[in-house]
């Protein structure tokens, strides 16, 4: 869901994603009036907040949603909509970790939530690659090969 | 101010189902309580912020999976509360 990385720091990470303008999603959600649906919303918030604790934790674990608190949907989000995207941290627990995180678009709130996450060291080499990966595609690190 | 058993027992009581007046000394927070471990990880969430500690339950646990520690000495309250005491005072010293 995330595009790309804007800014990331210990504490906060800033990014876009752009919603596409044709997805099999909106065939269902709704026809007609194509909508993204809020658990995809959630999905995206998560996203930012799991690469956030990755760039934390130096990729050393992987976080897991575990918990959504607060969760707000206050705005439609269309297709082509570009959204940025902010996660902050709000605690560093032992296996765990809480950020708050929120959507806007053009200014405007769109949705926002505190999530948990547990915290594992990777369960399998194959997840800390292409985490890896997408961490490089999104910018969020340096690609090591360049 | 309220002791570490009635802070803890309170944070339980309003983070999960539990009744307050389930919540006893002897009570072991996932055999009598019912806690399971993503309610318990909100739990710890809210004591780390009551008390201002990191409580170490990733350790906890591995030590107790490894059978090198009783899960009652984390997990019984009156045992929690000691241990979250414990928590404090290293913090503070």
């Amino acid at each position: 869901m995330i595009d790309r990385v804007r800014s990331v720091d210990a504490e906060r990470i800033e990014a876009e994603a752009l919603v596409p303008r044709e997805s099999t999603v909106f065939e269902g959600h709704f026809p007609g009036y194509p909508l993204v649906p809020g658990v995809l919303l959630l999905e995206t918030m998560a996203q930012a907040s799991g690469y956030l604790l990755l760039h934390r934790f130096g990729f050393d674990r992987m976080p897991f949603l575990s918990g959504a608190k607060e969760t707000k949907f206050r705005t439609f989000v269309t297709p082509e909509t570009r959204l940025e995207v902010v996660a902050e941290l709000v605690h560093d627990g032992s296996g765990y970790a809480v950020t708050k995180a929120r959507i806007s678009a053009a200014g405007k709130r769109i949705c926002d939530a505190e999530l948990t996450f547990r915290t594992l060291p990777f369960p399998a080499k194959e997840l800390e690659a292409e985490m890896r990966a997408q961490a490089v595609r999104i910018g969020l690190i340096g690609d090591p090969a360049a | 101010m309220a002791s570490a058993f009635d802070q803890i027992a309170d944070i339980i009581a309003e983070t999960s189902d539990v009744p307050r007046e389930k919540i006893t000394p002897d009570s072991h927070v996932i055999d009598d309580l019912g806690i399971d471990s993503l309610d318990f990880l909100d739990i710890v969430f809210a004591i780390d912020k009551a008390f201002g500690i990191k409580v170490p339950i990733e350790s906890w646990t591995q030590e107790v999976n490894a059978g090198n520690e009783p899960a009652e000495k984390f997990f019984v309250m009156k045992n929690l509360a000691t241990r979250i005491e414990e928590l404090v005072a290293a913090k503070s010293a």
